[in-house]
């Protein structure tokens, strides 16, 4: 779907997506760096289950959250990658305590 | 690791660090005034100049010198006395002018003697059949992601809308290598008759020349079809194909990505929330904040600078950002202000800035159709309410927009309104025959952004706020 130009020359930065190694960007958001990595990160959506991806990437529409380091239902376009950062895609409801 | 404000109290706080609030800002320091900027993203710049101090967009031309303009701006806010904390979301503003702001999952309150929203602006909705299908986005979003990461679309790509941030996006695009398959113009053709007697004013402003020269670079690249109408998105889980009508046939392409843009509206949740009074504007169709002419509002010591005060474009921005802020210091600090430049300057500014404004939104004022949905259309994306179940409501007795809630849930998910606000409004008027201002709009309260209860419990209180909840 996207991505990265060739002007692109930042560091590399390792996050772990649902148990797996995904290289991101220094300066990526999560939801940018999810996009960019070409693998099925679609949520479920709390209400009937259905696919969704980020829609407006600038923190109004709450269609990329995702769960980041344990704690869920975080703007994924608001937060910036850091090296070994956990992410889970949400499937459905989240679950009281986390 | 972010810094949390260092003093609980300041003479202006400032909300959101785009054009308006940059600029006001940097007015404030200069005149002496204690600042605090508080943005919600990772860096200064808003969303006209977003990632301005670390994009990998390095080559100039490419982003256009509209970009860089920024880039002075924000030197001079960072060289200034104004305390600058990015990653700061604020998620209430009273009328003692009290902010709640979280900051690395903990918050805190600081008071202000003015405060200047410069809140700026977010993308219509946009709410046709399979809008939140995975792969459609909004143009705004693949704009986000080229300056601040230098992604670009790759593989079949149709854009579709109308408004000037549209062909600059599939200009950025092209020129950083993306791909763009088809532009689909939206724009009715009945607006360029409508728009005709504001022509004058738009040629002779400073849009004209630079807009002839994007249209002209994207229209010698991509094929651009006129006229569109009936728009819908489609695929099984996520987008395979979009489908249009244009010059009277009806087509369908394969399409992995939808960009979808329709203008910009003012960001009122946090404004609404503080209660200032806000008007249904007519010509830009949304609420926009009831201001004087420095940019005050209806609450005591709150102004609206930036689009959130009604859309007028970055150069615009920039300007009001300095008369809310040169109005703040004449309040706070009358011998400071005599020092700043004077406020008939930016009220000539302001009035060359909006040249060609009423031209834009008349010409892509949008249709009917792409405003208010029809069926199985989703109009809220959060709680998965369709067009019909809301008329349904409207039917056994649902008036406005709040009663509305009671029945269908309709703005009560994670975004509080922001992508159905507008629709729900229009949509209940044309089904109840009246105008959007009797309809009116969601009741908006604190918090404006979701934090979690750990983090309201752990706000700093005083023994006076426990006794005042605690029993027995």
């Amino acid at each position: 779907m996207f991505k990265r130009s060739d002007q692109d020359s930042r560091q590399p930065v390792h996050i772990v997506v649902d148990g797996a190694a995904v290289e991101a960007r220094e300066g990526d958001t999560v939801s940018a760096a999810l996009l960019a990595s070409g693998r099925d990160v679609r949520r479920a959506t709390a209400v009937s289950g259905a696919p969704r991806l980020p829609y407006c990437m600038m923190g109004v529409c709450f269609d990329c959250l995702v769960t980041i380091d344990g704690v869920g239902n975080r703007q994924g376009c608001l937060v910036p990658v850091a090296d070994g950062m956990q992410i889970e895609i949400q499937k459905g409801k989240r679950e009281i305590g986390r | 690791m972010n810094a949390v404000p260092r003093r609980d109290n300041y003479d202006v706080v400032v909300i959101g660090a785009g054009p308006a609030g940059l600029a006001a800002a940097a007015t404030a320091a200069e005149a002496g005034l204690s600042t605090l900027l508080l943005d919600e993203n990772a860096g200064p710049g808003g969303q006209v100049w977003r990632a301005i101090a670390s994009t990998p967009v390095t080559e100039r031309d490419r982003l256009g010198a509209d970009y860089w303009a920024g880039a002075e701006l924000v030197q001079a806010v960072r060289a200034s006395s104004a305390e600058i904390i990015q990653r700061a979301t604020v998620w209430s503003l009273d009328r003692n002018l009290e902010i709640g702001v979280s900051v690395g999952g903990a918050s805190s309150f600081v008071k202000a003697r003015r405060v200047i929203l410069a809140t700026g602006a977010l993308e219509r909705p946009f709410p046709i059949p399979g809008w939140t299908l995975p792969g459609v986005m909004t143009a705004g979003a693949a704009q986000t992601m080229l300056k601040s990461s230098g992604l670009v679309p790759d593989g079949p790509t149709v854009i579709a809308g109308q408004g000037p941030l549209l062909w600059l996006l599939v200009a950025q695009i092209l020129r950083l290598g993306g791909r763009i398959d088809r532009i689909l113009d939206t724009t009715e053709r009945r607006n360029y008759l409508a728009a005709l007697p504001h022509a004058f004013a738009f040629v002779t402003s400073p849009y004209f020349a630079k807009g002839l020269a994007m249209m002209r670079e994207v229209r010698a690249k991509v094929p651009v079809v006129g006229g569109v109408s009936e728009l819908a998105a489609a695929g099984d889980g996520q987008l395979a194909t979009v489908s249009y009508t244009g010059s009277g046939r009806r087509e369908t392409v394969p399409a992995g990505l939808l960009l979808l843009h329709q203008g910009v509206v003012p960001n009122v949740n946090l404004a609404m929330a503080s209660g200032i009074e806000h008007r249904w504007d007519d010509l830009q169709l949304c609420w926009s904040p009831v201001l004087d002419r420095d940019c005050n509002t209806s609450v005591e010591g709150i102004a609206i600078a930036g689009d959130g005060a009604g859309i007028g474009g970055a150069g615009a921005a920039v300007v009001r950002g300095r008369i809310a802020a040169t109005s703040a210091v004449e309040a706070l600090a009358p011998a400071a202000a005599a020092k700043l430049a004077p406020m008939a300057t930016f009220r000539a500014a302001l009035a060359q800035a909006e040249r060609g404004r009423t031209f834009l939104d008349t010409l892509f004022r949008p249709a009917p159709q792409f405003r208010i949905p029809t069926g199985d259309t989703i109009v809220c994306r959060c709680e998965e309410v369709t067009a019909k179940d809301i008329l349904d409501a409207v039917a056994i007795g649902a008036t406005g927009p709040n009663q509305l809630k009671a029945y269908r849930r309709t703005g009560m998910g994670p975004c509080q309104g922001r992508l159905c606000g507008l629709t729900v409004t229009e949509l209940m008027a044309q089904a109840r025959d009246k105008t959007p201002q009797e309809i009116g709009y969601y009741r908006l309260r604190a918090p404006v952004k979701p934090i979690t209860l750990a983090e309201l419990a752990a706000v700093p209180k005083t023994e006076a706020d426990v006794q005042a909840v605690v029993r027995g």
